[in-house]
């Protein structure tokens, strides 16, 4: 089973590795300093709220959270075995890393369907 | 005389040289490496923090507030300087990688590597831009 969907992992993981480093550093400076440190002003929630009402943003969201989320537990999956040498517990560790990913996507489509 | 040749069961084992879990600390390569798989983690932590986000604008105005402030703290201060950091070193060492990655030809020639790689940046660039410009003017 793994080995059948191992090139659509590759796939979600190479797809994700782009999207995270063409669009998670400006997020993070934004979001995680730019705002909390008073540089710059956040959106309000009513401009917010707006943006989300608009298809393309919960489209991007969608991409923006689902796509790294895949590309983590393709990568931290190969990181566990070879840093930690826990090759033997191979089965337990995709498991756990493809469905916090798919957890995490099915997440993200709800809440953004709802909204 | 016997000609039964003598089968084990399970062939005997190889000599394997054990290796210590911190392999990667001998060579500055190696930890650049572990570095670099690691960034994977950070960029979990800031999809897992847009998702929260995401609940916090479902739930309504005073949830957004909560969660600004919250980010406000030092603790998430530290985290987000870090996770920073982190996603840079993937963005740069996933630009870098892109020419081995991908092959591109031009009229039978293979592009060079400086030119993928410029491209990449000059779509970072933009793309950045894109998203300030948005998360700015609303």
């Amino acid at each position: 089973m793994l080995e059948r969907i191992t090139p659509l992992l590759w796939l979600l993981f190479s797809a994700g590795g782009t999207v995270a480093a063409l669009l998670f550093p400006i997020h993070v400076l934004l979001t995680g300093l730019a705002f909390p440190l008073g540089w710059l002003e956040p959106p309000s929630y009513e401009v917010a709220h707006r943006l989300l009402t608009h298809p393309v943003t919960r489209l991007y969201l969608f991409v923006l959270i689902s796509l790294p989320l895949f590309h983590w537990a393709h990568r931290f999956r190969y990181t566990l075995y070879d840093g930690l040498q826990l090759k033997h517990l191979t089965a337990l560790i995709a498991v756990l890393c493809y469905g916090a990913a798919l957890l995490g996507t099915a997440m993200t489509a709800y809440l953004l369907w709802n909204i | 005389m016997s000609v039964e040749p003598h089968y084990t069961l399970y062939h005997p084992r190889w000599y394997r040289r054990r290796v210590s879990v911190w392999w990667w600390l001998q060579k500055r390569s190696y930890t650049g490496f572990v570095l670099r798989e690691l960034t994977s983690v950070f960029v979990a932590f800031f999809a897992a923090l847009s998702l929260w986000q995401l609940v916090a604008l479902a739930r309504g105005p005073e949830a957004y507030g909560r969660f600004l402030s919250r980010l406000g703290t030092p603790l998430f201060l530290v985290l987000d300087a870090v996770v920073f950091l982190f996603v840079l070193f993937h963005a740069i060492t996933w630009f870098n990688l892109t020419p081995k990655a991908m092959v591109v030809r031009l009229r039978g020639k293979r592009a060079p590597d400086w030119a993928i790689v410029g491209l990449n940046y000059a779509a970072w660039l933009v793309v950045s831009g894109a998203v300030a410009f948005v998360l700015l003017r609303g």
